[in-house]
């Protein structure tokens, strides 16, 4: 009953289901990302796992500061050396980014995984031409003539719905619009069909209308493309619009991993109700914000135990101290094994239909 | 963008007429005894009727300036001691301490100066960006620490006494004597006879550029657009060479182009302790005798230079940076 309702919804929103024991095309385990500071070790990312199969599309939210780009720059090898500590292992296709050469990694980057920023503005060079740009990244890895680079440009522009490309491939990036900005750096992250493509927060710079054709754009392209997505957002909207799983990341860790309709349904993380709460209420009366209280703990200096213990309202329930003590694994909570959240609560589904539910907005 | 340069040139010549007229009046109708200081000290009262009426001083200010201007655009001529001297156009006036017209003499202090500068902005530049960028690439290693430090140093030296090290102990045992040879006379003599001057204004400056560049660059290094350029999987080296210099030298482009004005206009100690004649030197020996048409003629060229390099790099920039192009 419960499998062919979920079906249902996936087929409506044009989703493919999960195929069970599917390979995973980006594999992360035990990520481990430390910047040493004259202040200490901020530990920025912490034992992050998680693997994505071509063909879907990973939703990574959290607040600031949380590791979700930081854990994606990992990702595309983007991090400086020098001032870097990585360990643990990100496979993309199978072969293993960490420790992998700076020329190797260029056999990666830009051609099997590729990465669009959140602000156009900045992140397209003034001082090149858009198409300029986009045939860089092409003829870097395909030996093709400049022309043929050009007609390249010119097609991703137009795939993009960027109309007239023949004109816009020689203006700059300051003569684009907002969203036609990020249009242009789609395309000019698609121009070589990456088979994974980091999204990180591509949206957050724009207008509500220009953010929504901008997912449009992205998911019609992993329909097209068929490859991986990691979408890095802090907006549960955005989420519910173009995910199929979500990972929720706090304090440089996934604390809750599952499909979306499940995570968005029935949460089992307390820092999850955390964030549904936190959403204004469009409909009824205004009525004040409910944020999470306190604030996301220093990365230099994280809590024992549980790093959500200071701020959740449930650490009572769990007998022993234990949220102060024991860092609860990431595992499944319920009888549903597709999902996992790092959290010692017995019922978090109860808790959450009883206690959560009827508080929401 | 014909009418912005159409605009921009309009304003630079009312620059210089401005100028011109503000040094004429300072220098010859100011209650100073112009006649008196021009005629020096060894002047006869007829050398001094001479001097008056060949500069028309008994005339009212503007008919003054007018003849003033009426020599630049079509020359004139003066009269002294019974012969007439020619002053071909532009006539910037005529000293007559020296007995020769002022263009004829900034005309040839005008390409040594231009030689020394030009030939130190190339030294400055080149060492300047070099080492500052490498400085920014290993930011915080010995290198950058070494460079950064040595710029600091030299910088600490005041000019003169770092010019007068180098003609101390440098001139004519490691560099070759400073003196002037024309480029189209002798290009190695021209070379060589400079090199003394191009070594101490190129390294001195270089200090600076060297602080200058890293710092544009670790800005422009640290943008987004360069992270960007490193998503896309090319070369370490494109990424600095072509994403990262190319956003950071735009200003420092802007700094030379400024350093040039102002040193050609500057040269007094570099010209005076090598010795080379240029316009530094001029200037300076007409401050000694009071040669005020001198000092009139080189303040107007000086002027004209600082203006016109402005524009120029005004108008480099809107070739160097797409975003102030203008339509």
């Amino acid at each position: 009953m419960d499998q062919t309702t979920q079906e249902a919804q996936t087929d409506f929103r044009g989703r493919r289901p999960r195929v069970p024991g599917e390979e995973a095309y980006l594999e992360v385990t035990d990520l481990q990302v430390r910047f040493p500071t004259a202040d200490g070790v901020v530990q920025a990312v912490d034992g992050l796992t998680y693997s994505l199969p071509l063909g879907r599309t990973l939703a990574i939210v959290g607040e600031s500061g949380s590791g979700k780009s930081v854990s994606s720059m990992a990702v595309m090898g983007l991090h400086d050396r020098k001032s870097t500590f990585m360990s643990g292992s990100i496979k993309i296709g199978g072969r293993e980014i960490i420790g992998m050469s700076e020329q190797e990694l260029n056999t990666v980057r830009g051609v099997e995984a590729a990465m669009i920023f959140q602000d156009p503005q900045s992140s397209m060079h003034p001082y090149f031409t858009v198409g300029d740009q986009i045939m860089e990244s092409y003829r870097q890895h395909n030996k093709v003539s400049k022309k043929a680079a050009k007609t390249r440009a010119v097609e991703m522009l137009d795939r993009v719905g960027i109309p007239n490309p023949q004109r816009r491939v020689d203006q700059y990036p300051h003569e684009f619009s907002g969203g036609m900005r990020q249009r242009a750096m789609i395309a000019m992250a698609l121009v070589n069909d990456p088979k994974l493509l980091i999204a990180d927060e591509p949206t957050t710079a724009l207008d509500v209308t220009v953010q929504a054709q901008i997912l449009d754009l992205i998911a019609d392209l992993q329909r097209d493309f068929g490859s991986a997505v990691v979408f890095i957002t802090h907006d549960l909207g955005v989420v519910a619009e173009i995910a199929d799983d979500i990972l929720v990341m706090y304090a440089g860790n996934a604390v809750e991993h599952g499909p979306v309709e499940k995570i968005l349904g029935t949460p089992l993380h307390p820092y999850a109700w955390g964030l549904l709460e936190s959403i204004p209420a469009v409909s009824g009366t205004p009525g004040p914000l409910h944020p999470i209280p306190g604030a996301p703990p220093s990365l230099l200096a994280m809590p024992s135990g549980c790093a959500f213990h200071p701020r959740c309202e449930f650490r009572e329930r769990v007998p022993g101290d234990m949220c102060r003590t024991l860092r609860p694994e990431l595992i499944a909570r319920t009888a549903d094994t597709g999902r996992a959240s790092r959290c010692h609560l017995k019922d978090p589904d109860r808790v959450f239909e009883t206690e959560v539910l009827p508080r929401l907005p | 963008m014909l009418l912005y340069f159409l605009r921009r040139a309009a304003s630079a010549i009312s620059v210089i007429f401005a100028t011109l007229v503000a040094s004429y009046a300072l220098f010859l109708l100011a209650p100073t005894d112009p006649v008196g200081t021009i005629c020096g000290p060894k002047c006869t009262p007829d050398r001094a009727a001479d001097i008056s009426a060949a500069l028309h001083l008994e005339d009212p200010a503007l008919q003054q300036i007018g003849v003033y201007l009426k020599g630049i655009v079509a020359g004139r001529e003066y009269e002294i001691g019974g012969t007439v001297r020619e002053c071909d156009a532009p006539c910037l006036g005529y000293s007559f301490a020296l007995g020769r017209p002022v263009t004829e003499l900034i005309a040839d202090a005008l390409p040594v100066t231009l030689s020394i500068v030009l030939g130190g902005a190339v030294v400055y530049f080149s060492v300047g960006v070099l080492v500052g960028t490498l400085a920014a690439r290993h930011r915080g290693t010995t290198l950058d620490r070494v460079a950064v430090g040595s710029s600091l140093t030299i910088n600490s030296v005041p000019y003169f006494i770092v010019v007068l090290l180098v003609a101390l102990y440098a001139t004519n045992v490691v560099l070759p004597a400073a003196q002037y040879t024309s480029l189209l006379e002798n290009p190695l003599a021209w070379a060589s006879g400079l090199l003394a001057a191009w070594i101490t204004l190129g390294l001195t400056n270089a200090a600076s550029y060297t602080r200058y560049s890293r710092a544009s660059m670790i800005e422009s290094l640290g943008q987004d657009y360069v992270r960007t350029a490193r998503s896309k999987g090319i070369s370490e080296r494109r990424v600095v060479y072509r994403h990262g210099v190319r956003a950071g030298l735009t200003p420092v482009v802007t700094i030379v182009g400024l350093d040039i004005a102002y040193q050609l206009t500057n040269t007094l100690f570099t010209e005076s302790i090598f010795g080379l004649p240029g316009l530094g030197r001029l200037t300076l020996n007409a401050f000694n005798t009071y040669d005020l048409p001198v000092l009139l003629g080189s303040v107007l060229v000086g002027s004209t230079v600082l203006v016109t390099m402005n524009l120029i790099i005004d108008i480099l920039y809107t070739f160097l940076d797409p975003r102030v192009r203008l339509a």
